[in-house]
């Protein structure tokens, strides 16, 4: 009670206390334990979670996001033989099939929900926490944060995964397909995407560029 | 609980993009109306929320009509068409004796848009009549409608992948069909109508009851 009576006289910002995205109820900022998620007491939504070495890990996997995202793109990802006749496609086949066929739209869609967006979500991530590790603040830092986040729901390859696994069962039927040595880059690169993005705390990161901009050197 | 206060109630705002909590009066004081650590443009609320979602949902339920009526791809092999609607492609999959996989498609992309498109509107209403009841409850069906949208992307991937590995000119080729632009259009039109909207609205109804 006493934390809602300091907060009256909220006259510029902070941290300390924190506003339910979902609900608008305010809450104080715990410190937590290394594992551990706060929620709002009201409707359950999650305020904030505390990630064991946040900035190393995160790091770590976008670069092998990076590494598996050039090797799947190399690379076919599935091949395709029937009447002892052979095609293969690499993952920027489907989105320049669509877009030859005259489905420009579709085109345009599949490639940046399954190329660009995972793409520049791991340069967003790369570009924001490579340069904080050595305590440096990069040139547009405050939209690299917001875009790593904005860039999430559109970055789909992790539907794509089953996109691939219905069109190989759709395609056994009547030909023989196998994956291609892309393909183990491929479910590599969602999972490290998916990591990067679990382990990454923003709060760690505005911290961090608080203290490099104060001069606070830890 | 109730001596907890909204940011509203406190004449503050929560940055959507970052979380720092701050205060109006700080805000109009700069003349500013963006986040003073990570430039966000905020607002107490979306803007116009309500209504933009709304539009976009309204186009997604229109789009749904030809996203199931015409065809999303055509199999061609020795001269011979067959154009597949959504529902027939999950038919052919279960015929086949697949029926994990013709589950899975059926789920992502027919039930799961209907579902998504049904909660939103059902979420719109109940902000615009004052609902007050099963708060926690809406909110909820608001955080999945978010989490599942995207899986239904399923098809259009499934059918990129086919329409460029079959083109194996007379004995089989597998184009696109108009269906899978509608279809991929209430994809995203649903996913950005659960973006405009804003679940606060949801909990700020008791507020006004009281008042």
């Amino acid at each position: 009670m006493e934390t809602v009576l300091a907060l009256e006289k909220l006259e510029s910002y902070t941290d300390r206390y924190i506003a339910c995205h979902e609900c608008d109820l305010v809450h104080p900022v715990r410190r937590l334990l290394d594992g551990e998620i706060a929620a709002c007491g009201r409707c359950g939504a999650v305020l904030y979670q505390q990630r064991r070495n946040s900035m190393d890990r995160s790091l770590a996997f976008a670069l092998t996001g990076l590494i598996l995202f050039i090797a799947a793109n190399m690379f076919p990802l599935l091949t395709f033989e029937m009447e002892g006749r052979e095609q293969s496609n690499r993952l920027i086949d489907g989105s320049l099939a669509f877009w030859k066929s005259g489905y420009w739209e579709l085109g345009l869609l599949v490639f940046i929900s399954s190329v660009a967006v995972p793409f520049f979500s791991l340069i967003s991530i790369l570009y924001v926490l490579l340069p904080l590790k050595f305590s440096r603040i990069p040139k547009g830092f405050v939209y690299a944060v917001r875009s790593i986040e904005w860039l999430k729901p559109w970055a789909m390859s992790e539907v794509f995964i089953l996109g691939i696994i219905v069109a190989f069962v759709k395609l056994t039927d009547f030909a023989t397909v196998t994956p291609g040595p892309s393909m183990a880059a491929f479910v590599g690169m969602v999972i490290a995407i998916t990591l990067a993005n679990v382990t990454l705390d923003d709060r760690v990161i505005w911290r961090l560029e608080e203290d490099i901009r104060t001069g606070n050197e830890l | 609980m109730s001596t907890q206060k909204t940011a509203a109630e406190l004449g503050a705002i929560g940055c959507h993009d970052c979380g720092l909590l701050v205060s109006e009066q700080f805000l109009e004081s700069r003349q500013s109306h963006h986040c003073p650590r990570c430039r966000a443009p905020m607002h107490r609320r979306k803007p116009l929320s309500l209504a933009k979602s709304w539009a976009y949902l309204l186009a997604a339920a229109i789009l749904y009509i030809p996203a199931n009526m015409m065809p999303i791809m055509t199999v061609i092999s020795f001269g011979s068409g067959a154009p597949d609607t959504i529902m027939s492609g999950v038919i052919h999959l279960a015929a086949a004796g697949q029926y994990p996989i013709a589950l899975l498609v059926f789920i992502a992309s027919v039930f799961v848009p209907l579902l998504k498109i049904g909660v939103l509107a059902y979420l719109l209403v109940s902000v615009q009549w004052n609902l007050a009841a099963k708060r926690r409850q809406r909110t909820r069906m608001y955080r999945m409608t978010e989490l599942i949208g995207r899986w239904s992307m399923i098809d259009i991937f499934m059918i990129s992948i086919l329409v460029a590995l079959v083109k194996l000119d007379a004995i089989a080729t597998i184009e696109a069909g108009p269906g899978a632009i509608a279809f991929a259009a209430v994809v995203v039109l649903t996913m950005i109508a659960a973006q405009k909207f804003d679940p606060r609205l949801i909990w700020d109804v008791k507020e006004k009851t009281v008042k």
